[in-house]
């Protein structure tokens, strides 16, 4: 919200600086998120009179002058103006000067003429006619005739100014306004506010209920509807004061009614419309929704196709105005305009939001609707202007109003006690500050001991209860005032992670020290990347407003977006690394969604560069397992992911259940992503895996007796995996068998072509003795037979 | 006799200097004191030694092999040294070259931010609570006092996926949630990614946010104080303060809106605090007695302080991030900036 101080001064006295104006409004609530000096710019610009004007010697549009410029002495200006007579008053620029956008004027010669200034434009000044008659004439700005000669131009016409830009809690509508600002001035200064005149002279002879007739049909999306007539209406140019003020605010000024209407909007927060009485049909005005495809053509000449849930003004047969938003141009101030009706409204703000976002039409008036206009502010509009009318004498004002409402108007009365105001704040504010301040913004109090009751002014519409209260006392008494306490009345409580959460935290840490790094991707991918990784594309959760295609739907697996940041990586040479993501992956039971969708923790990895091959992603995936499945059953399948080198990766199965997959990631989806070096990924649902969690250690005795160690090297057909040997040895090893490990898998030279030694070592130990030699020379035979058996397996 | 001995020892010492390896040093020591030695030989000539001179020349030559022996251990001594001294020599690396560190990785820095702030609550006996990050709208919004269409919502740019199903705008539906499920004592925190349709050098249409709830009997602004100042104190400086100023959210009454002194300047001003000396971080307020009524608590024996931050918005003021993008693009060279934490 904009808040020229100069306005502001009309109706609190300021007597503190700028800088301390400023600590006290952000103190209460109201930062000031700007602060323009106007005028700040402008230096040595002063008036002169011309006295002689000549041809320049050499240039044929140039001018010489010779000026008086007071006690800067006669000085020559030359110019190119062609505006300017001898006689004339006019700001000149001397030397050092500067103009409003910054530009500095030195005292130079041209074409050879010395010249030791320049004669100002209103645009150099930075004003327009709205500030001073002729100042939007392009050419030099005469100046009044009487003015001082040599007199600081920007005091002499007021440019200096200081605007504030406010921002304006959505919880304070009733600040959207210079009046509403200047309220909260007034209290956090402890001066009295001034109130604009509300009085205006009406006319008996003039009734608004004889000449026309106006219903509310909707008083749930127009509570208060108030209509005045104004017969007579003299159209013509608003006076200077008022011009100045909407300039100020960066507004044209059109005419006087349209300014009345714009400077109520400004000064009272009111937005207020005025219908041309020759264009209401059959003498209406009726609020109410619009009918299904009914048309409308506003003031900007667009065309709206209208529903039931648009509220317009109507006249007998026709919408005249798009109710809070924009007049229809059917019933517009023009230059025949003799009467009109004044329009002061409170419509439901939903409403308007609603209109204008769907209709996409938006105004002044409808951006101040969307934030709330009370009761109150209703009245105070109409009577500003029609106040307003009366002083600029403008119009002949009806003796009587249609004020339609919804209810009677009532002040909301809050009762409370001093404890518990002081209770919310955990301070104690003396009762009779408390009092006070409530006094200064503008509530009405009684109190009785610790009984306090308060009466809410109807603008305040946001005060319900009396934490509310509590809010305008501390924001008015400072909150430097709360003093830290520790939740001296609060019940101790045993805080922490939980399981699942600690968990969390040990997976991660696991993989830090396996030496990856957490990367954050965001949750949404593109329907491109569902291609390009085969991702079943059923049931996806889609967005209705996305950012852009590439985030437009939720993810049902990290894949993607974690192999993309793998590519972002190689693409600046990055070229090797580990990196990890555990985030939701979401997943709908059916779409449209009805209901809230499952969401998945899962994690993903991927590993790349020079180290990395199948073995070390199966490793990490090896070292979750053991760390959090102690004990699990666990198998490894080739799998059928279609993202995955079909060669090169493995489902995880826990206890005949599909966890997740690992394994290198398919070259031919590299190649969509522009990448054509191995990238090992594994994927794995979180949320299963934690069923298998397993984190009972028990300690087995370490036996005393030393183990019986003995390598096998075997010679098997190439596509017996490794682990049914390993199954085969256990199986018929004995019950000394303790351990089977793999050292050494060898194809080549010495092995016949479609077969490949696999060397395993094997460990024998009993707890309660020591093993002899014959026996376990035994169980390796009985092993080597069945080896020899189930897989055709000869000793190498 | 006499000389005898000492021409013996006399050699030995001489043999012993001469010697300079550990092998013919002991070769030499067997030539003297070993079994066949030359002073064991002198205890073969006893038989001819007078009976009554036999104890007293036993002990002379027990004496000359407990010198002669001492003599070869303390040589023995010096070129064990010398020995080891080679060896250590020849196995020197030269201690400058790089070590072979095993790989080590990092949490996101916003997870160290995350879990920094969610410690420094734990200590004060604060639990977690994750709720869904796609919310219906009555508990991104409705539950916290925001009814369909009011302006607040303009606050925050929602994504939906339905007229009532979206992406939650902010971690508060988290309040809400627990609210509903525990009674008071209440003190969680409810950490997670929030989403709003933003997207520039200082949003990310994807973020992070802890909010805090308290409900006990008789909460107050200056508890809400006292809580904040420690986890700043504990996330920031030990000195760091923190200011309050008035501000609105639907949610809470009052409200308002947290700055704490600039970690950069301390307070004297800088580019980070915009020469203001704080740096907005938060915002809190006591709980909205609707919120609570409308969650189940009795907000005539309760009350409740709440607080919600962006974790975005902490790392980038404590790690001097500048760009809130470098944060989601993944890039190693970044990432590993926090391996050493």
């Amino acid at each position: 919200m904009k808040l020229p101080l100069s306005w502001l001064k009309d109706y609190v006295d300021i007597d503190c600086s700028v800088e301390e104006l400023e600590t006290k409004l952000f103190s209460c609530g109201f930062e000031v998120e700007e602060k323009i000096y106007v005028g700040k710019n402008i230096e040595k610009i002063v008036t002169c009179r011309i006295q002689k004007i000549e041809k320049h010697p050499n240039a044929d549009k140039l001018s010489v002058t010779q000026v008086d410029a007071g006690d800067y002495g006669i000085l020559q200006i030359i110019t190119s103006a062609t505006n300017i007579f001898e006689g004339a008053v006019v700001p000149v620029a001397l030397d050092g000067a500067v103009l409003a956008d910054g530009n500095v004027i030195k005292t130079g010669e041209i074409r050879g003429v010395k010249s030791c200034g320049m004669f100002c434009s209103g645009e150099e000044l930075g004003i327009t006619d709205d500030w001073y008659e002729g100042a939007s004439l392009h050419g030099i700005l005469i100046l009044d005739n009487k003015y001082p000669l040599g007199a600081d131009v920007k005091k002499l016409l007021e440019i200096e100014d200081v605007m504030f830009d406010i921002s304006i809690t959505a919880n304070r509508p009733d600040c959207q306004s210079i009046l509403g600002l200047a309220r909260e001035v007034a209290a956090a200064l402890g001066k009295p506010l001034k109130m604009p005149d509300l009085t205006y002279k009406t006319d008996s002879s003039l009734s608004t209920v004889n000449t026309l007739k106006v219903t509310d049909k909707a008083f749930d999306l127009c509570p208060r509807y108030k209509s005045h007539l104004v017969t007579e209406i003299k159209l013509e140019k608003s006076p200077l004061w008022m011009r100045r003020k909407l300039f100020s605010m960066g507004l044209r000024s059109i005419n006087n009614i349209v300014d009345i209407t714009n400077f109520v909007l400004l000064e009272i927060g009111q937005p207020m419309h005025a219908f041309d009485l020759s264009d209401l049909n059959g003498n209406e005005i009726n609020v109410r929704r619009a009918k299904k495809d009914e048309k409308i053509i506003t003031l900007d000449e667009k065309e709206f196709n209208l529903s039931e849930n648009n509220l317009v003004i109507a006249d007998a047969v026709k919408p005249v105005a798009l109710a809070g938003v924009m007049g229809g141009l059917n019933s517009e101030i023009k230059n025949t305009t003799s009467s009109v009706v004044f329009e002061s409204a409170k419509f439901a703000r939903d409403n308007i939001r609603k209109t204008s976002r769907t209709l996409g039409q938006r105004s002044d008036s409808s951006a101040r609707y969307e934030k709330g206009v009370d009761y109150l502010s209703v009245e105070i509009g109409m009577a500003r202007a029609l106040n307003l009318i009366s002083k600029l004498g403008c119009g002949k004002i009806a003796s009587d109003e249609y004020d339609l409402i919804d209810n009677p108007l009532q002040e909301k009365t809050i009762n409370t006690t001093f404890d518990k105001v002081n209770g919310v704040l955990g301070i104690k504010v003396p009762s009779e500050d408390i009092v006070n301040i409530l006094k200064r913004l503008g509530f009405k109090t009684k109190s009785k001991g610790e009984e306090l009751s308060v009466t809410v002014p109807l603008y305040r519409e946001d005060m319900e209860d009396y934490p509310d209260i509590a809010e305008e006392i501390i924001r008015e008494y400072g909150y430097s005032h709360i003093k830290s306490s520790l939740l001296t009345t609060s019940a101790i409580t045993n805080g922490g992670r939980n399981y699942e959460q600690t968990k969390v935290e040990e997976l991660k840490n696991l993989l830090i020290g396996y030496g990856f790094n957490e990367i954050i991707t965001y949750s949404f991918i593109s329907e491109k990347d569902f291609e390009i990784f085969g991702i079943k594309n059923e049931n996806i959760i889609k967005l209705l407003n996305p950012i852009s295609e590439d985030m437009s739907l939720m993810r049902t697996s990290l894949l993607p977006s974690v192999i993309r940041a793998v590519c972002y990586n190689l693409n600046r040479k990055n070229e090797e690394g580990r990196m990890f993501e555990l985030a939701k992956t979401y997943i709908a039971d059916r779409i449209p969604l009805e209901k809230l969708p499952k969401e998945r923790e899962c994690l993903a990895f991927a590993q790349f560069g020079e180290k990395e091959d199948f073995f070390t992603v199966k490793g990490v995936v090896e070292g979750i397992i053991d760390n959090f499945c102690n004990g699990t059953d666990v198998k490894y399948i080739n799998s059928q992911q279609k993202c995955m080198h079909p060669t090169r990766s493995a489902d995880i199965i826990l206890f005949g259940d599909k966890v997740g997959f690992f394994g290198q990631l398919n070259p031919t989806v590299l190649e969509k992503l522009g990448v054509d070096k191995p990238v090992f990924v594994a994927e794995i649902d979180y949320e299963k895996l934690k069923q298998y969690f397993n984190d009972k250690i028990i300690v087995k005795p370490i036996s005393k007796f030393p183990p019986v160690e003995r390598d096998l090297a075997i010679v098997v057909e190439q596509s017996v995996p490794c682990e049914v040997l390993i199954d085969t040895i256990k199986q018929s090893g004995g019950e000394y068998l303790d351990s089977v490990n793999l050292f050494d898998v060898y194809q080549g030279d010495g092995i016949e072509k479609g077969k490949k030694s696999m060397a395993y070592s094997l460990l024998f130990r009993a707890d309660e003795r020591t093993l002899n030699i014959e026996e376990i020379e035994e169980k390796i035979k009985d092993i080597l037979n069945s080896l020899r058996k189930n897989h055709g397996a000869t000793l190498r | 006799m006499q000389d005898k001995f000492e021409e013996i020892r006399q050699k030995a010492l001489s043999d012993i200097s001469k010697t300079d390896t550990m092998r013919s040093l002991l070769e030499i020591k067997a030539a003297y004191v070993g079994k066949n030695g030359s002073i064991r030989a002198l205890l073969r000539g006893m038989k001819d030694i007078p009976a009554d001179e036999r104890a007293a020349f036993g002990k002379i030559v027990n004496d000359l092999n407990d010198q002669v022996t001492a003599l070869f251990e303390d040589k023995e001594a010096i070129l064990k040294e010398k020995e080891l001294n080679e060896k250590y020599k020849s196995q020197a690396v030269d201690i400058t070259l790089p070590g072979k560190k095993p790989q080590s990785g990092s949490l996101h820095p916003l997870n160290i931010v995350k879990n920094e702030i969610l410690n420094a609550f734990i200590g004060m006996g604060f639990e977690i609570f994750e709720g869904p990050e796609i919310e219906s709208d009555y508990y991104c919004f409705q539950a916290l006092n925001i009814p369909k269409d009011h302006p607040a919502r303009d606050m925050q740019d929602t994504f939906y996926f339905t007229d009532n199903i979206l992406l939650r705008t902010h971690t508060s539906p988290g309040q809400v949630r627990t609210m509903e499920i525990k009674k008071p004592p209440i003190k969680i925190l409810s950490p997670g990614r929030v989403y709003r349709a933003d997207d520039d050098a200082s949003h990310s249409p994807m973020f992070h946010q802890i909010e805090g709830l308290v409900v006990d009997k008789g909460i107050s602004l200056c508890d809400l104080k006292g809580l904040l100042d420690e986890f700043v104190q504990t996330v920031f400086d030990d000195d760091t303060k923190t200011r309050f100023r008035p501000s609105y959210f639907p949610f809470t009454e009052p409200s308002v809106e947290v700055d704490v002194t600039c970690c950069k300047c301390h307070g004297e001003g800088c580019s980070l605090c915009k020469g203001t000396g704080w740096i907005e971080i938060l915002g809190a307020g006591i709980v909205n007695k609707k919120v609570l009524e409308m969650s189940g608590i009795d907000s005539e024996k309760y009350s409740g302080l709440a607080f919600g931050l962006g974790i975005e918005r902490v790392a980038m003021i404590k790690f001097g991030i500048p760009n809130i993008r470098t944060l989601f693009e993944s890039n190693l060279k970044f990432l590993r900036q926090f391996n050493r934490r």
